[in-house]
């Protein structure tokens, strides 16, 4: 009997939480549609997201592309296919490494800081203190981190993880392994097909849906202080990590599944 | 003719899962009148005001404004009502992002009802009516005492020209000259405005300097209401006991159950 109570329990809060997220899902989308729009918050939501999320995005992708590089000819070698180590980079960066290490990495970043300053506003009543004023906090705190994480990821973000990824593979492909640059640069462009940036591109932008609903949705509905906050941040960054992993299998089953 | 009350809460209910917060809130506040709330910890003073501000939804019961049934109110219309509220938190709530001058004429900002350079005298002269100097409104709330703080929050209060102004526990957490000068303020303030005011504190000498009438709160219910003058001679054993801050008597803290 307490055992199918706990299991009821557990699936009315997991209802319960589905549906709160839900509705939140839908007030937000709602509101990035209609006016007002404040343009001044979504230009400095391009900036915290996009502009600062680079250094580390970039950093990121440049390692993980070198690693590969090394990897791939090590394993290549095994089977005298070193040459594949070009096409291979390419894919595995625009497809996979690029997106998801980024969705990851901006997870950590932006979902967490949204989480924790929406969060703080919630506890220290800023968000009331907004509503009072007559200013909707989904229009000018929610829609603008939305907006600004959906476009910076496919647009900015992950076309740079992107090239500079493949220029990590590049640079040891042809600094230590004695690749000829320009017939890397051949196979590299000649086997990129447009369909994997597209299916970059789109991972992309599920993912930042996914890393600033989850930071402003935890961060929203913070309770209880510095602990409330704390815990919200680190819901915001693992549920954001689950849900770019869950979505990611989705799209490369959508694009590349025959 | 009887004149209309400027807020008329009948009945008004409000619980969280099993806690009954308000149980049957009953008052009249008139318009011009500075109506204070007096009431302990967890008496649902807070609550009162949320509900009124429509911040949080009544479980049941009516809150007229002018007249109107403001319950259930959304959209358009309840954006309409609330630029009749200006309001004072208890931790003032200053939106830590943003500079003082910005945090004041953040509604009207909103709004796009001034421009920046407009915003910036509007705020310095706001400034100068709660006390403080214009250099003030380049600073970040970050940088403000507390008493500033609470002075900024009035300014921003009544910086959007309110017909009511709800203060929060106005002098909580300040040395008894700043609350005392913020009590002159918001006297001053409310005066020379002619708006009404609605305050809920358990200072005393709060309510003694600020108050045309009180309101005793306990278990969600309003126990006594008179005018200042009445307080020390109520006959009532519970505002008898809370105005000399007595812990004998009727009112039993949950300490003193345990």
């Amino acid at each position: 009997m307490n055992f199918l109570a706990v299991i009821g329990r557990i699936t009315f809060g997991f209802l319960q939480a589905a549906g709160r997220l839900g509705i939140f899902t839908g007030h937000a989308l709602a509101h990035m549609f209609t006016p007002p729009f404040y343009f001044r918050s979504l230009m400095r939501q391009f900036m915290t997201i996009g502009y600062y999320s680079l250094p580390v995005v970039g950093l990121t992708a440049l390692f993980t592309g070198a690693a590969l590089a090394l990897n791939i000819y090590e394993g290549g070698s095994r089977f005298n296919a070193e040459s594949v180590l070009p096409s291979i980079v390419v894919i595995g960066i625009v497809r996979e490494l690029g997106p998801v290490l980024c969705g990851l990495i901006v997870a950590g970043r932006v979902s967490a800081s949204m989480a924790a300053e929406l969060g703080t506003m919630r506890v220290t009543e800023q968000i009331d203190a907004m509503a009072t004023l007559s200013t909707d906090p989904y229009k000018y705190l929610i829609a603008p981190r939305i907006i600004a994480t959906t476009l910076m990821m496919p647009f900015m973000l992950v076309i740079v993880a992107d090239a500079i990824g493949v220029m990590g593979g590049y640079l040891i492909a042809t600094g230590k392994l004695g690749f000829n640059s320009s017939s890397y640069m051949r196979l590299t462009i000649d086997f990129l097909e447009p369909a994997d940036v597209y299916a970059s591109l789109t991972k992309a932008a599920v993912f930042g849906f996914f890393i600033s609903l989850m930071g402003c949705y935890h961060g929203y509905h913070s309770r209880g202080g510095a602990q409330g906050v704390g815990i919200s941040t680190t819901n915001a960054v693992v549920s954001a990590c689950m849900l770019i992993l869950l979505s990611n299998y989705i799209v490369t089953e959508i694009f590349f599944a025959s | 003719m009887t004149i209309t009350p400027k807020i008329s809460l009948k009945g008004l209910h409000k619980a969280f899962g099993p806690k009954v917060v308000l149980d049957s809130v009953n008052l009249d506040v008139m318009p011009g009148e500075s109506m204070v709330i007096i009431g302990g910890s967890g008496s649902g003073k807070s609550v009162t005001l949320k509900c009124i501000l429509g911040l949080l939804q009544p479980d049941s019961g009516s809150i007229k404004v002018d007249g109107e049934e403001t319950v259930g109110l959304r959209g358009s219309n309840r954006k309409r009502l609330q630029k009749k509220f200006g309001m004072l938190f208890q931790g003032a709530a200053l939106f830590d992002s943003l500079p003082v001058w910005e945090n004041i004429t953040f509604g009207l900002l909103a709004e796009s009802k001034v421009t920046r350079k407009q915003a910036v005298e509007i705020a310095v002269e706001n400034l100068r009516s709660v006390g403080l100097s214009p250099d003030v409104a380049r600073l970040s709330p970050a940088e403000l005492s507390g008493g500033m703080q609470k002075r900024v929050g009035l300014a921003r209060a009544i910086a959007n020209k309110p017909e009511i102004i709800f203060f929060d526990e106005p002098t909580t957490g300040l040395d008894p000259i700043m609350a005392d000068v913020i009590n002159e303020l918001i006297v001053e303030r409310v005066k020379e405005m002619g708006v009404t005011a609605l305050t809920i504190t358990h200072d005393m000498s709060s309510v003694r300097k600020i108050a045309d009438k009180v309101a005793m709160i306990y278990n969600g219910n309003i126990i006594w209401t008179g005018p200042r003058n009445d307080i020390d001679s109520s006959g009532n054993d519970y505002v008898e006991q809370f105005i000399h801050g007595r812990a004998e008597g009727p009112i039993q803290m949950e300490v003193l159950k345990a």
